[in-house]
This record gives structure tokens, C-alpha cells and sequence, in this order.
């Protein structure tokens, strides 16, 4: 259904960021502790290029419907 | 709080009550110490109207009745007040008057009406009795006396009905029995008043003969008795006339004295005897004459001769007995003048007696046989005593003798009178008796005339009778001619008649039955006619009620859902509607322009449809501002503020033509609820269909869903009515 769809893209946009999220900052922290000396900056650095693939993920997915890909062009 | 909150209420109420009957006594006073005499004035004239009007009223009732009682009628409880002033009214005593007359009239005319109801009886019975009497025994007129009878009956039986009062018993018996059975009753009637007549004429004949014979007897004894009286008297008389003129010698003289006392002794006895048996006469006369009378009064024809016959022996007795009785009365004076002279005679002997013996005391009574007793000087003056007496008496006949036509005038008037009264009395007898002879007379010579005039009449009215019947006899003959006559003439007639008629029946019958074979040869041929359009008829009739029973089976597998689940798939019933509509291509087209999705996964329900646009109404909501530019998160998260922030009508009425403004997604959204919620799923459909953008994405699958379940219904609704309107075609309209 249709209208499913906008749910399931949200649900993929939230787990999606959720793992980003949580992967970002686990390497953060990982790198924090590990290379960077436990200085936060990897950390929020890593939450903050996860959420940001997340973002971006979601955005690409929601307007997925909308962007001409390449075979479709091809196509026409 | 509240107690010291009342306490106030009160204190101010108080004081405002103080304040205002101050107020109003005030008022009053200034009104009463106003004009006091004004209405008591007022009032005083009042009651003086009130009262001099009821004493009007009283005064005026008292004097004319009739204002009483329409005052009494109107006024209620006025009759008390007027009972009380003047006592009970005096028309009560009117009404017990009238019921006093009332009852009287009613006894009255009760007393009148027997009295007339007797004269009826009495005149009915004499009615009955005299054409009893009249019509001889023959009844050869029963015919007329029943009507007299019958007319008399109806005019005697008129007036007692008119007389409202309980007939007596006998006259209606008396009168229906003769209405009735006249000719029975009649006879009946007449033979009893004949057997009666009979019994009363013998009954009468025998008393008249009876007492006839004794006052016969009597009458006869009397008359013997007057003769022997007669006889005595006369006999009397000459002895007493001999004895005055004879001179015989004294013992012969006492021989004759005796003789003439016993002639004397036995006239007194004859006489009385004689009155005796005229008094007994008299009697048994009398009692003959009320016997006669009696029967007279029984009006009987029969009984006439014999009262006649009874009558004329009476008189012929009275008559023999009043011409003894003047016998011996002419007799009985005549020995009375005789008497008479005797008397004189011997009167002027005992005079003569009695001078003598006052002359001469000594010579005794029987002085004729004195002869030389006496002396000279009683001789002397018995001689001068006679002298004188000659003298006297010679005197007394000189006077006499002169006056003796004066004597002989008084006594010729005196004769004449008596002779007057004698004629006159014995003219009256003779009268009497003359009147008597003729009326006897007159009354047998109308016995003979009434019995030859009634053997006339009896003779004529056997004539009659005779002619009568000769007469009915030979009207009866011609009328039997005649009607034997036009009773042919009518049997022949309806003879004719019935027999045409039979004729005419018989024609009738053979037409008819042909008709009818004709008809219904007619009949069966277009019966089997029409049995075969109707095979034909049913035929396409059950082909289209297939038809509509598959088109049903369609429309109930439409309505087969459950919420958010569709219907069963829809092949198996379009399958059979083509089947039932193989030869019928408008159904085919229509059969198979059936979507395939329905065929297979069959379409969702109104309901079903309703429910998920509401629930993705929030959703396109929410997408509202995502279209193929604005699509990224922030959009996303803008257009979630805007469902957030934006209120709109849950539902609107679409306008019937659609503006720019209206393609906003929210108006369009609240049109397409109200049309989803008022059951207009196409116009829901179109106007979702406008929607733009993610909006429409999001609402895709609806409006396809919507799509199908519109087609389907479409093609449904049109099966159904193309089935509906051959199922009606093929139906026989009555």
C-alpha cells in the first residue's frame, strides 16, 4: 500500500540513523579512546557524520520517487 | 451569621410594615372622617329599593296567581319566600278539582254507556226477534235478514266501540256468533224463537183459558146471584105492596108480615150474596183483563185471536153483568119507593097510633080490634079526633090538592133529573159497551186482515223465492257459459303460447350450443396459441430470471466483505452471469467489462475504503507540502509542523465547481471525507484525484482500490438493471 510506504521509509530513516548513530559513536569512542586520547571531539565527531549519513540516507530515500535514475532515463 | 442576617431581615421588615399601615390607617381615617353620611346614605337607599321591591313583588304575587308562579318558575327558592309571606299557593287546590271532574266524567259516562249498552242489548234482541218474526220459517230470505241483522250488528257494534268502555259479554257473543255463521245462527235462532213463540202462545192459552173460565164461572154465578137477588127484591116488593094495599084479616096479616120479613131476611141475603159474587165477578174480570193485558203485551201474532176471543167474552160478560146489575138496581128502586110508601104508611099509622094513644093512654096499640072496649067519650073523642083529623087531612089534600101541580113539577123535575141521570148512566154503559163491541170489532177484523195479508205475503214472497232462484239459476247457466267459455279461450291461448315459447326455447338451445362449440373450438385453438407464446414467454422469462439470479449472486458477492478485507473474487459469479446470458451481448460486453482484479482478488467495500481515507487523511496530511521540488527533511519536518499547526473542517460540502483555492490538499481532503462520510465514493475518488505531489502518492493505492470497487459497482448496477428490465419485459402485465 501506498501509504505504507512514507512508514516504512521513516521506520528505514530511523533504524537507519539509529545504526549510524550508534556505529559513529561507538567508532568515536573507539577512536577517542583509542587514537585521540579520550578527547570527545572523535566522538561527537563520529555521532555527528552518522547522524549525518542518516540524514542523508533518509532524505535520498524519501525523494528517491522523485529523482530520475539513470536507467529510467535511459529508458525513456 | 446567618441568625444575626434574619434578626436584620426582620427588624427591616418590621419597620417597613410599621411604616405602611401607619400609612394606611391614616388613609382610612382621612377617608372615614370624610364622608361617613354618604355611604351609609348609600347603603340605606339600598336596602330601602331591595325591600320596597320584594313587598312590591310579594303584594302584586298575592293579587295575581299567574305572576306568583312565573316568579316561583324563574326565581329559585322564591316559592319558599313567598309560602312563608303568603302561604301555599291557592292553585294547588285547582289541580285535586280537576282530578275530582276527571273521575266523575269517566263514572258518568261509564253509567251512560251501560245504560245505552242495554238499550243496544234490548234493541238487538228486538232486531233479532223481528226479522225473526218477519221472515217466515221458510228462510227463503236469510240473505237480507243477515244483512238487516249483519247491518244492525255493524251499527250496534259501532257505537259500543265508540264508547270506550269494556264491552259487555253477551252483545259482542251475541253479535259475532251472527257475523259469523249467519245462515246457521239464523235458522238456529229462528227455530228457537219459534219453539219460544210455541211455548208462550200455549203458556198464554192456557192461562187465558184458565182464567176465562173462572172468571166465566164467577161472572156466571154473579149473574145468577143478581137474578136471584132480582128475584127476591122483586118478590119483596110485591109482598110488601100486598101487604100495604091488602086488606086481610090479622092472621093472615101476621102470616103475611112474616112472610114479608123472610121475603125481606132473604132479599138482604140475596143481595148480599148477589154483591158478594159481583165483587168476586169484578175480580176474576180484572185479573182476566191484566192477564189479556199481559198477553197483548207479549206481541205475539198468534196470541191475537185468542186475545180477542178472551176479550170479547169479557165483555160480553161485563156486558150481561152490568144489565142484571141495572135490573136489580132498577128493581132495588123500585122496591125502595115501595119501601117508601110503606114507610109513610106506617109512619102515619104510628102517627095516627100515637095521637090515639095520646088521646085515650088506655086503649092499646092493636086498636083495629078494639071494638066495645072503649068508652062514649073516648069514643066521643076518638070521633072528634078524627074529625079533626079528617079536617086536617082534608085541609092537608085541598093544599094538596093546589099545590099539586107545583108538587107534581118538583117531583116530574125530580123524576126528569133522575130519569137524566139513569140515561146519562146507562148512555155511558151503553158507550162504554158500543165503544168496546166496535174496538173488539175492529181488533178481529185486523187479526183477519193481518193473517190474510201475511198468507198474501207469504204467498208472494214464495213467488219471489221461486223467481229467484229461477233467475240465479239461469244467470248461473249464461255465467258458465261464459266463463267455460274464456276459460277455452285462455287455455288455448297459453296453450299457443307455451307452445311458441318451446319452439322458441328449442331454437334458442340448438343456437346457443352452436355458439358456445363455436366459441369454444375458437377458444381452444387460441388457448393452445397462447400456451405456446407463453412456452415461449417462460422460456425467456426463466433465461432473464437466470440472468437476474446470477446479477444477484453478483451483487451479493459484492457485498460479501468484512472490514479492510475484500470480497470473494468475483470470477465465479461473472462466469455465471455470462454463462446465463450467452445469446444476450449487451450482458456479455457487460459481463466481461468486469475488471480483472476483481475477477481475481475481488474489490473492497465502501465501508472498508472509508475507514483507510480516514486513517490516511492524517498521513497526506502530514505530506501535504512534499511534491517533486520540495522534498527534502526540512520540507518533511515543515509540512509536519503545518499538519500540526493547521486546522481544518473535519468535513465540507465540495462546492459544485472547483476553484484554485480549493486544490489546497487540506480543503480537498475535508470535501473527499464529507463526500466518503455522505456515501458519494466517485466524487470522493475525482476529488482525491487532484491531489498533487506526495499527497497523491500517498493516497495511490486508495484511489485505484476506489477506481475498482467504482468500476465494479458500476458494471453491476448496470447488469442488475438490464436484468431487472428484461425480467420485467418478459413478465405478462395482467
Amino acid at each position: 500500500m501506498s501509504e505504507k510506504q512514507l512508514g516504512k521509509k521513516v521506520d528505514r530513516c530511523l533504524a537507519d540513523g539509529a545504526i549510524k548513530l550508534g556505529t559513529g559513536l561507538g567508532l568515536g569512542i573507539v577512536f577517542s579512546v583509542l587514537f585521540f586520547k579520550r578527547h570527545t571531539w572523535p566522538i561527537s565527531f563520529g555521532s555527528g557524520a552518522g547522524l549525518g549519513m542518516a540524514y542523508a540516507n533518509c532524505q535520498n530515500d524519501l525523494r528517491s520517487h522523485y529523482l530520475l535514475h539513470k536507467s529510467e532515463k535511459q529508458e525513456e | 451569621m446567618l441568625r444575626a442576617c434574619l434578626r436584620g431581615a426582620n427588624a427591616t421588615a418590621r419597620n417597613n410594615y410599621r411604616r405602611n399601615p401607619l400609612t394606611s390607617v391614616q388613609h382610612c381615617r382621612h377617608y372615614t372622617a370624610g364622608d361617613t353620611s354618604g355611604a351609609t346614605k348609600v347603603v340605606a337607599a339600598g336596602l330601602l329599593t331591595l325591600s320596597s321591591g320584594i313587598g312590591g313583588t310579594i303584594l302584586y304575587a298575592k293579587w295575581d296567581h299567574k305572576f306568583r308562579a312565573a316568579v316561583e318558575k324563574n326565581v329559585p327558592y322564591s316559592d319558599l319566600l313567598f309560602n312563608l309571606a303568603l302561604g301555599p299557593s291557592s292553585q294547588e287546590g285547582l289541580p285535586i278539582k280537576k282530578q275530582m271532574e276527571l273521575a266523575q266524567p269517566p263514572s258518568m259516562m261509564d253509567k251512560q254507556v251501560k245504560a245505552s249498552k242495554t238499550k243496544l242489548e234490548k234493541k238487538v234482541k228486538e232486531a233479532a226477534e223481528s226479522p225473526a218474526k218477519e221472515s217466515s220459517p221458510a228462510t227463503t230470505q236469510p240473505a237480507q235478514s243477515i244483512e238487516e241483522e249483519c247491518k244492525e250488528c255493524h251499527d250496534h257494534k259501532d257505537t259500543p266501540v265508540t264508547a270506550a268502555v269494556h264491552p259487555n259479554t253477551e252483545s259482542p257473543v251475541a253479535m259475532e256468533p251472527l257475523k259469523e255463521r249467519p245462515v246457521e245462527e239464523v235458522t238456529a235462532r229462528l227455530a228457537k224463537q219459534d219453539q219460544e213463540e210455541q211455548d208462550i202462545l200455549a203458556s198464554v192459552s192456557a192461562t187465558l183459558e184458565e182464567s176465562l173460565a173462572s172468571s166465566a164461572k164467577t161472572t156466571l154465578q154473579a149473574i145468577g146471584a143478581q137474578e136471584a137477588a132480582l128475584q127476591a127484591i122483586t118478590q119483596h116488593t110485591h109482598k110488601l105492596k100486598e101487604a100495604m094495599e091488602a086488606e086481610v084479616p090479622p092472621q093472615e096479616k101476621s102470616a103475611q108480615w112474616k112472610d114479608l120479613e123472610a121475603a125481606l131476611a132473604n132479599r138482604t141475603c140475596a143481595v148480599n150474596d148477589a154483591s158478594t159474587a159481583l165483587l168476586k165477578a169484578n175480580e176474576t174480570l180484572g185479573s182476566l183483563k191484566s192477564v189479556i193485558d199481559k198477553s197483548k203485551g207479549l206481541k205475539i201474532a198468534a196470541v191475537h185471536p185468542l186475545v180477542l176471543a178472551a176479550e170479547e167474552n169479557l165483555h160480553s160478560m161485563i156486558v150481561d153483568l152490568d144489565k142484571v146489575v141495572t135490573k136489580v138496581q132498577s128493581a132495588e128502586s123500585e122496591a125502595k119507593i115501595v119501601s117508601q110508601y110503606s114507610e109513610l104508611v106506617n109512619e102515619a099509622k104510628q102517627q095516627f097510633q100515637r095521637e090515639v094513644s095520646s088521646l085515650t093512654p088506655e086503649i092499646q096499640a092493636n086498636w083495629k080490634g078494639l071494638t066495645g072496649k072503649l068508652s062514649a067519650d073516648d069514643l066521643n073523642a076518638l070521633i072528634a079526633h078524627a074529625h079533626r083529623r079528617i079536617d086536617q087531612l082534608n085541609r092537608e089534600l085541598a093544599e094538596q090538592r093546589v099545590r099539586e101541580q107545583i108538587h107534581i113539577d118538583a117531583a116530574l123535575e125530580h123524576q126528569k133529573l133522575e130519569d137524566q141521570k139513569a140515561l146519562e148512566k146507562a148512555v155511558n154503559t151503553r158507550l162504554q159497551h158500543v165503544k168496546e163491541e166496535a174496538r173488539l170489532e175492529q181488533e178481529r177484523k185486523l187479526g183477519e186482515l193481518r193473517e190474510v195479508m201475511e198468507a198474501e205475503m207469504r204467498t208472494q214472497l214464495r213467488r219471489q223465492a221461486a223467481a229467484h232462484t229461477d233467475h240465479v239459476q239461469d244467470v248461473l247457466k249464461v255465467q258458465e257459459h261464459e266463463l267455460r267459455a274464456e276459460a277455452e279461450q285462455v287455455l288455448s291461448s297459453k296453450m299457443l303460447e307455451q307452445e311458441t315459447r318451446y319452439r322458441q326455447l328449442n331454437q334458442e338451445q340448438l343456437d346457443n350450443f352452436t355458439l358456445d362449440m363455436n366459441t369454444a373450438y375458437a377458444r381452444l385453438k387460441g388457448m393452445e396459441e397462447a400456451i405456446d407464446s407463453h412456452v415461449v414467454a417462460e422460456e425467456e422469462a426463466r433465461k432473464a430470471h437466470q440472468l437476474w439470479l446470477s446479477v444477484e449472486a453478483l451483487n451479493y458477492a459484492l457485498r460479501t466483505t468484512d472490514t479492510d478485507l475484500p470480497t470473494m473474487p468475483l470470477k465465479s459469479a461473472a462466469e455465471a452471469v455470462r454463462d446465463s446470458c450467452h445469446d444476450n451481448d449487451f450482458a456479455l460486453a457487460l459481463a466481461s467489462a468486469l475488471p480483472e482484479e476483481s475477477l481475481h482478488r475481488g474489490v473492497y467495500s465502501e465501508a472498508s475504503l472509508r475507514a483507510r481515507f480516514n486513517s490516511l487523511r492524517s498521513l497526506a496530511r502530514r505530506v501535504a507540502l512534499i511534491d517533486e521540488s520540495h522534498n527534502s527533511l526540512y520540507q518533511y519536518f515543515l509540512s509536519y509542523l503545518q499538519a500540526a499547526l493547521l486546522f481544518e473542517d473535519e468535513q465540507k460540502a465540495p462546492p459544485t465547481q472547483l476553484s484554485r483555492e480549493d486544490l489546497d490538499p487540506f480543503k480537498l481532503l475535508s470535501y473527499a471525507s464529507y463526500c466518503l462520510e455522505h456515501g458519494d465514493l466517485e466524487l470522493a475518488a475525482k476529488l482525491v484525484n487532484q491531489l498533487r505531489g506526495e499527497t497523491r502518492r500517498v493516497v495511490e493505492d486508495w484511489l485505484t482500490e476506489a477506481r475498482l470497487t467504482l468500476e465494479t459497482r458500476q458494471v453491476v448496477s448496470l447488469l442488475s438493471a438490464y436484468a431487472n428490465a428484461v425480467g420485467l419485459g418478459t413478465t405478462q402485465a395482467p
